[in-house]
């Protein structure tokens, strides 16, 4: 089990490795440098302005020392001015000091963000945090609703109540966040004018509310509650027909009891699974939800890093992304061979 | 002055401006109810209700598509100035035509551009999806029948595709600039040559020994495929039909890398599953060659689920395509597709409504077709 784990860990620093490496190449692509430069100085600026931002700020360096710079197993260097030989810091703003010094993600510093004037994990954790909340709220919302929905599904197979409920369950994960969140906001929040169309206030003072935040909940739940359901429903039918069943059902139970005591613990392991795999797919309806509703968490950082190509806070992004998605993958797999003795990890 | 018709003549003549669609549905789907014992699976579909509901309603958006210039009364990008933000059924002043579905910010007919956003979407989905089912069969074979190292490299560069949040990869892919490097054409050049080697292989290893018929079929599937590969990825089509807006390529080859890496999931899963049959230790006793076992004994017993997954695939292409719309990458502006609406309704919601509420009806629908086609396939595939 722990040889297990350990390779998983292997695999996945692998995975991160490789991923960020994609990804900073795909944004140190010459027109997105080009854009950065662009954003940084003005709309107006010659060729020779751009190309000499570019020169002092480091980013025509070599790529491979680039990207040792950012993991911090090359050292990053400070600006010196070639005409004076004056040192300085490349990012003010961030408190870099102005020699050269290791400082990279194995040295805990995720850099510093050209479009925020500050450094990523000063933007990058309560964001984070702020997510967190959003999260927790969808799983409570979404988890007990679905397996419920699933459950009563698919306790009598082809009964009325299974075929409304599937279509129905087939319906929600027919409407992604965008459909749903503008559905919601003309019934709730156009028409009947109960709650808020827009979360911005729940970072502020205020703090998460009732009115601000139900609509944001409800949309990302939605997406998710019709594919958990049937899973559910697919796993509880699949117990339903076992002999314990039967025998539980012969013995004189009843029908109730035997769904509670007997059915219900053997079908809960498949969605398990399915709700710690449904994180990845959590993520992209956060991003969504969060630019739809305007709540500055995670998606929100994620969407205002790309759109200015602000490079060390995408990178930021990308690894806390590819970090969740690695890691409910691998909970996923230990909890299911935990939860269920017949599956043992090779 | 504007004024306006009646929610019950609103009605009346959406349906009305559908003609084409309801004659062309009632055909085909009294045909296939028709017909449909003898229609194999797809006959079958017409036993369940949930099944007619699905094929009436992809039916309905293909028909659209097909036939939105008839359909549509008006340009989707043209402009009438005294129609902004018109509530709908407005009538246009001296015109006599209506806005069905009022007109949006920008003074476009909704209605007009919901129709023609189908046609975006319709081109776009299913052909997109066809490459990735390409593209994940083509890999997924070799992984799940050989296994070992094949599989783990091949498995690892599609988790590692997987284990990017889809969002991140559009925003890497799909940005203006990115137009300006090879990147795009040549992550084409490598996606479409995969139908190409799929189609010679089939054929190769089927009639290999049949020299005449052999040689004609690969000629056409070179002919075809080259073809097709020379307008889409060099823009050099001799003949000129082929072509496709380089803006639409990008968000092409966005999709089919986001989801190749699903369909070779799947295929790898169930070949592996179907590779310890007797059938298939019994070709290989003959011995027939790998790829002949693999396209011929493994592909086709692995149809049922992979159809089904090709339903649900098409429905989660065209959410991506929203999404794509929705944070305004790719697509242009002014370009009618569902998600690109919803994004400019979206953020007038709190004075218009009506402009919001028809792109993403059609989306919605036309995904929730597709899943309720799957789920009777699914249905119908486990009876057998």
């Amino acid at each position: 089990m722990l040889a297990f784990v350990a390779r998983r860990f292997g695999t996945m620093v692998l995975t991160m490795l490789c991923l960020t490496m994609v990804v900073f190449f795909m944004v140190n692509l010459e027109p997105n440098l080009k854009k950065l430069a662009i954003s940084q100085l003005d709309m107006r600026s010659s060729q020779e302005h751009i190309e000499s931002w570019l020169v002092k700020n480091g980013y025509r360096q070599n790529f491979f020392m680039r990207y040792g710079q950012w993991l911090g197993v090359v050292q990053k260097q400070p600006y010196t001015d070639p005409v004076t030989g004056r040192v300085s810091p490349r990012f003010s703003y961030c408190n870099e000091p102005a020699e050269p010094h290791y400082s990279g993600i194995l040295q805990g510093d995720f850099g510093c963000s050209t479009k925020f004037k500050t450094t990523v994990s000063a933007k990058l954790f309560p964001a984070l945090g702020a997510t967190g909340i959003l999260m927790f709220w969808v799983m409570v919302v979404m988890v007990p609703i679905a397996l419920l929905i699933g459950i009563l599904a698919g306790m009598r197979e082809g009964t009325r109540t299974d075929r409304t409920l599937s279509v129905a369950s087939i319906a929600t994960t027919a409407t992604p966040e965008y459909v749903s969140g503008v559905i919601f906001t003309v019934i709730f929040a156009s028409w009947l004018g109960w709650l808020n169309g827009s979360s911005a206030s729940a970072t502020g003072p205020g703090g998460v509310t009732f009115y601000n935040f139900t609509l944001p909940v409800m949309t990302m739940a939605i997406y998710g509650i019709g594919y958990i359901a049937r899973m559910t429903r697919a796993s509880m039918v699949e117990v339903m027909t076992q002999q314990y069943i039967r025998t539980a059902r012969l013995k004189g139970l009843s029908f109730s009891a035997v769904v509670v005591k007997h059915a219900l613990r053997n079908a809960l392991i498949a969605p398990f699974t399915v709700i710690m795999l449904q994180f990845p797919w959590l993520l992209t309806g956060v991003v969504i939800v969060e630019v739809m509703f305007r709540y500055q968490g995670f998606g929100y950082t994620l969407v205002e890093a790309a759109g200015n190509n602000d490079i060390d806070l995408l990178l930021g992004c990308s690894l806390v992304s590819v970090f969740v998605v690695l890691f409910t993958q691998l909970i996923s797999d230990v909890g299911y061979a935990y939860l269920n003795p017949r599956i043992r990890v090779q | 002055m504007i004024e306006y018709i009646g929610a019950f003549q609103i009605v009346l003549g959406v349906i009305a401006r559908f003609w084409p669609v309801w004659l062309c549905m009632a055909i085909v789907m009294g045909a296939s109810i028709f017909y449909r014992k003898k229609l194999g699976l797809y006959g079958q579909i017409f036993g369940s209700g949930v099944g007619v509901t699905g094929v009436a309603i992809c039916l309905f958006w293909l028909f659209s598509a097909i036939f939105a210039s008839t359909i549509a009364p008006f340009d989707p990008l043209g402009q009438m100035a005294i129609m902004k933000d018109a509530l709908p059924g407005a009538i246009v002043p001296g015109d006599g035509r209506v806005y069905l579905f009022g007109g949006d910010k920008l003074a476009r007919d909704v209605f007009s551009r919901m129709v023609y956003g189908s046609q975006i979407v319709l081109i776009i989905a299913p052909a997109a999806t066809a490459f990735a089912i390409m593209v994940g069969t083509t890999l997924g074979l070799p992984a799940g029948y050989y296994g070992g190292r094949i599989d783990s490299v091949l498995s690892f560069l599609a988790n590692l595709v997987l284990a990017f949040p889809v969002i991140l990869l559009f925003y890497l892919l799909v940005t203006p600039g990115i137009m300006d490097t090879p990147i795009p054409y040549g992550l084409a050049g490598l996606f479409f040559i995969f139908p190409i080697i799929f189609f010679a292989t089939l054929f190769y290893t089927r009639y290999k020994d049949r020299g005449m018929l052999l040689y004609v079929q690969l000629a056409l599937t070179f002919l075809i495929g080259g073809w097709i590969y020379v307008g889409l990825v060099f823009d050099a089509d001799p003949l000129g039909i082929v072509r496709i807006d380089p803006n639409q390529l990008n968000i092409f080859v966005a999709v089919v890398f986001a989801s190749s890496p699903g369909v070779f999931r799947i295929v790898r899963g169930l070949v592996m599953d179907i590779k310890t049959r007797d059938y298939v230790a019994a070709a290989q006793t003959r011995g027939e060659s790998p790829w002949y076992i693999m396209l011929w004994e493994i592909l086709p017993n692995a149809r049922g689920p992979l159809i089904v997954d090709a339903c649900l695939r098409i429905g989660y292409t065209t959410i991506l395509l929203g999404t794509l719309g929705y944070f305004g990458l790719g697509l242009a502006p002014e370009s009618p597709d569902w998600g690109t609406a919803i994004k400019d309704a979206s953020r007038l919601l709190r004075s218009f409504i009506h402009p919001a509420l028809p792109p993403t009806i059609a989306l919605m629908s036309f995904v929730l077709g597709l899943n309720l086609l799957a789920d009777a396939l699914r249905e119908q595939s486990m009876k057998d």
